[in-house]
């Protein structure tokens, strides 16, 4: 209600200041009504024009009426009038019009203007994959059996042109053998204008690659060109790992090109090997890993709201405020502001409406709209008297079963009050006649066998309170996803499918109790975790939008890892916006920082935690609404490459900070991944290659007489990160990959240090002298686990906190209202630690927002009069949701935490006593459906 | 058996199996009519007695999914 969509849009000038700006917008015609569009499909069905689908990348045909994707939102069908034979040949046709059931096609739409006033904008205008059609050495536009990787996604989906069937385009062949050429269109100044990192190809190409492996069995050969494989994400190392065990080949080369085979349609492949060699291979198919570009259109708009570029054509930000724009008031994020993936993108759009949020918290709330409902009708006592409404949709449901024959079946199950047909039970004025059925036939329950509950039960639950019944007096049957859909050619079954399923909602309705709506007051204000740069930026910006903030910190000091920073990836000094940093916390009204405090203990849910904080003894209890987990984390020590017995080896900022140590110094030596992307830490540190080249780059760059060497595994500067390893290389830094099975060996002399390590060009061991070596080592995260276990938070098998979904929710933690930042979510530079921090502001904002917040009612209800205290309840809760209060006289007796639920059910099937029901699944609604089955 | 039509009992998970089903039906698969599906929130709500039940009641098989 409080989003609006403005589909088929174009953003001309946005004029205006912060707070205060006018956003011009031309919108194209749809040709379709979307309020009057039920998305029932006909009209694409009937559509006489076939042409070339772009969602399936051309691999497929759509008709001119269309929607994108099935799971558009908003899922409205369109006509291209581009293609529409109406509009291109003076309305001969228009079948749609003529069979479209809610009459929504309108051929006579032109396009609009409006001027928005909005006080911020945030632009996520996304990014296009390359097209390789220019490169000629790969072939790709006159083999069809080289493809892109988004061709590859379609042909590995079940939704794709293939049906998720693997075959090859030249012949339907099942290929036996597949390549993936890296760095397609990224890193490459050469044969295009793209020098930086796309970051997401490697484990994109890793994830088809053990899909398609998957779909074709074993056997089928997988082999990926790289040059250095970048699978720097949270748990990718563990994949990239898990694919070479399931056999998916890694070539360290850069293929140079592709011929076909004659007499074949099959490819051959010449590369130069690591060692040096010609050598030839030859391919059933091959992918090339296209990387992300800025289109064109999106560089016109930067330039139109006047926007700086980097110089890959990405939204320049600054390192330390990393989604705002160089114009006031306007923030960016997803792969506009740099190549990234799914969560980071997520991640980023939460951190830019946080700061949106702060530009526009003097008038939060000021529009926002709110539905107002009839008043609740008592249904106590009352006879059932079920109404149930048969859905046809269109001819998905009518076309297969025998949609008269279910309702008159319906008329005779017991309870039935009222059946109805319906064209389209989801329609706008069938909602609106469902009301006043609902109301004249004085129904009590309501039943409707259409398609499935997770889409449209929100839907019809509102059409039914909107008639003054509870929400939850209201059942689907879902007989279109789970029956006709799936049994197309079977059409008696499907119909006595249906009745069964008609039957059993009808059985579950008739004890459906109405269910109030819980809600629970929040306390306005956060406790964050952790004073390092990523715990700071939550608290200002939960601060600077009104909600105070208290720090806990176990040091003496705020500051954390930031501390030994010199400089960002950007080249922006670390230390003067840190000291800001610092002084607008100990400044800020609102915040309060705790230094020399742990957590001791905790209670509580959202919007209602008591935490115990212990400072140097004294102990005190903390009330506050949300959680921020910014506990950090640090380089590891290690006992490698002689470190803590020699002088000369240090690690991470040692060096810088002891610029002394580098004045006599000739050669000087980094060593990558010392103890990362190993057995005892299988994953990658991240930001170590990044960190390690700007030392060397600072070393180099203040005397160019000295040696400086990087000896690496992969080199992982992603994105523009790029940018610093081949300005890195240019100014003569030397990079020696080793393995793990060859890994540097570093000794003591009588003048210095011998580094050995095998050189894979030459095929030789190079011996150098080096005065000084430096150990990138692995980041750990802090010791989380006496916090994890306090607020029940899961931690990954290396002690990093885990997210509530790796991709979709990547800032929140299982638990309502705590949420999660910086190292202690995963290593990462200061500027994605501080936009996330700025996210998991964002997303705690969403609830501290709130006078109250609604939880959902499907919850655990003990009965205490049959609990008998064993306590299993809460040993099986995963969410802490459950309690055993101990009650005088009668030993302990369990309480449930209504606003922690998640309404899994697991205590209620675990009680022995049968002492605790799932409201809305209580055991007789189930066994009610269970008994009707039959 | 070669006319046997087994009545199979399915308790699925509204967030993962049940899901699964409705994708099965948006991408058209086709598969034999004998399942009635119990929707439930999680397939930890499935109580061993909601399954001896429905065997009692005669279904010839149940699936637990989640």
């Amino acid at each position: 209600m409080n989003i609006e969509l403005k589909t088929l849009s174009e953003i001309g000038k946005i004029k205006g200041t912060a707070g205060n700006f006018q956003v011009e917008i031309t919108s194209q015609p749809r040709y379709i009504d979307e309020e009057k569009c039920i998305a029932c499909g006909l009209c694409a069905e009937k559509c006489p024009k076939k042409v070339t689908d772009p969602y399936n990348t051309g691999l497929a045909k759509r008709k001119s009426a269309y929607v994108e994707y099935a799971q558009a939102v908003p899922l409205k069908y369109a006509i291209d009038d581009q293609t529409c034979i109406y509009f291109q040949k003076n309305g001969k046709c228009g079948a749609c019009k003529k069979l479209c059931p809610t009459e929504a096609v309108d051929f006579e739409q032109k396009p609009t203007t409006a001027v928005l006033d909005v006080g911020a904008v945030i632009l996520s205008p996304g990014f296009k994959p390359f097209d390789p059609s220019r490169f000629d050495n790969y072939s790709y536009a006159s083999l069809p059996n080289v493809i892109t990787s988004i061709e590859m996604e379609r042909i590995l989906a079940a939704t794709g042109p293939t049906g998720g069937h693997l075959t090859r385009r030249s012949d339907d062949k099942e290929p036996k053998k597949i390549a993936w050429f890296q760095c397609v269109g990224s890193r490459d100044l050469n044969k295009c204008d793209n020098a930086y990192c796309s970051s997401v190809c490697c484990m994109y190409s890793i994830k088809e690659a053990v899909i398609a492996k998957e779909h074709a069995g074993d056997a089928l050969d997988c082999a990926i060109f790289y040059m250095d494989t970048r699978t720097h994400g949270k748990e990718f190392e563990k994949f990239y790992n898990n694919a070479k065990d399931k056999g998916v080949r890694f070539v360290n080369s850069r293929v140079h090109t592709v011929d076909p085979v004659d007499g074949s349609d099959d490819l051959e492949v010449r590369y130069v090997t690591p060692e040096g060699e010609i050598a030839t291979e030859i391919f059933d198919m091959i992918v090339l890993s296209v990387g992300v570009e800025i289109s064109p259109e999106i560089i016109n708009l930067a330039q139109r709201l006047d926007l700086d570029l980097s110089a890959g054509n990405f939204c320049e930000t600054a390192a330390v405020d990393p989604v705002a724009t160089s114009r006031e008031g306007i923030y960016v994020c997803g792969a506009f502001q740099g190549p990234k993936d799914i969560p980071e993108s997520i991640m980023e759009a939460s951190s830019a409406a946080c700061r949106a949020g702060m530009t526009l918290s003097a008038v939060r709330d000021e529009l926002v709209k709110e539905k107002t409902l009839p008043e609740e009708i008592s249904v106590e006592g009352q006879e059932n008297r079920i109404g149930v409404f048969v859905c046809n949709c269109g001819t998905n449901i009518g076309g297969i079963a025998d949609v008269p024959a279910i309702a008159e079946y319906a008329r005779s199950l017991p309870g039935v009050a009222y059946v109805e047909e319906n064209l389209f039970s989801c329609s706008q004025d069938t909602q609106e006649k469902m009301v006043e059925v609902i109301k004249e036939q004085k129904l009590n329950r309501i039943v409707v066998a259409a398609c499935t509950p997770r889409t449209h039960e929100p839907l019809f639950q509102e059409t039914v309170r909107n008639a003054g019944l509870n929400s939850y007096l209201f059942e689907m049957a879902n007989i279109r996803n789970q029956c006709t859909w799936v049994h197309a050619n079977e059409k008696d079954k499907a119909t006595d499918k249906s009745k069964d399923l008609v039957r059993m909602a009808v059985a579950r309705a008739a004890l459906l109790d109405p269910i109030s709506d819980v809600t629970v007051e929040v306390n306005k204000s956060a406790l964050v975790i952790g004073g390092g740069a990523a715990g700071m930026t939550a608290a200002l910006s939960l601060a600077e939008q009104g909600f105070p903030a208290t720090i806990v910190e176990r040091s003496s000091a705020i500051g954390g890892q930031a501390r030994d920073l010199t400089q960002t990836w950007k080249g922006q000094a670390v230390q003067p916006v840190l000291d800001d940093m610092i002084a607008r916390v100990e400044k800020h009204p609102d915040v309060t920082v705790l230094l020399d405090s742990e957590v001791t203990d905790a209670t509580g849910f959202v919007g209602n935690f008591e935490t115990q904080v212990s400072t140097n003894g004294s102990s005190q209890t903390i009330a506050h609404g949300g959680i921020i987990m910014a506990t950090g984390g640090e380089a590891t020590d290690t006992t490698e490459y002689l470190y803590g017995q020699n002088d000369r080896v240090s690690r991470w900022h040692d060096l810088e900070h002891h610029p002394e140590k580098l004045k006599d110094a000739r050669t000087v030596v980094f060593i990558q991944c010392v103890g990362s992307r190993e057995d005892q830490r299988p994953y990658c540190s991240r930001i170590c290659c990044t960190g390690s080249i700007l030392q060397a780059i600072a070393i180099k760059q203040a005397d160019p007489d000295k040696n400086v060497f990087i000896l690496y595994r992969d080199i992982r500067t992603y994105g523009e990160r790029e940018a610093l390893y081949k300005q890195a290389r240019e100014l003569g830094i030397i990079f020696i990959r080793f393995n793990l099975e060859r890994k540097p060996e570093v000794t003591e002399t009588a003048d210095g240090l011998d580094v050995k390590v095998f050189d894979p060009v030459l095929q030789r061991d190079l011996l150098i002298k080096a005065d000084l070596v430096n150990l990138a080592t692995a980041i750990k995260p802090a010791d989380n686990g006496k916090l994890a276990s306090l607020y029940k938070l899961p931690l990954n098998s290396e002690n990093f906190f885990m997210e509530a979904h790796a991709k979709l929710r990547p800032v929140e933690c299982a638990t309502d209202g705590i949420f999660l930042c910086g190292l202690a979510h995963y290593p990462k530079s200061l500027d994605e630690s501080i936009a996330q921090a700025q996210a998991a502001a964002s997303r705690a904002a969403t609830v501290l927002s709130k006078a109250s917040i609604s939880i959902s009612p499907l919850v655990s209800m003990v009965d205490t009069e049959k609990c008998i205290g064993c306590g299993l309840c809460t040993e099986v809760c995963a969410f802490g949701a459950i309690v055993l209060d101990e009650v005088e006289g009668k030993g302990y007796r369990a309480r449930n935490i209504s606003a922690s639920c998640k309404g899994c059910g697991l205590c209620a099937s675990s009680c022995p006593q049968l002492a605790i029901d799932m409201l809305h699944f209580k055991n007789e609604q189930i066994e009610a459906a269970v008994n009707a089955v039959v | 058996m070669g006319d046997f039509e087994p009545k199979i009992a399915a308790f699925l998970c509204n967030w993962c199996a049940y899901a699964g089903a409705d994708l099965a039906g948006v991408s058209r698969l086709q598969y034999p009519s004998n399942l009635r599906t119990v929707r439930v929130m999680c397939s930890g709500r499935v109580d061993p007695g909601f399954i001896i039940k429905a065997f009692k009641q005669g279904c010839d098989g149940v699936l637990v999914s989640g």
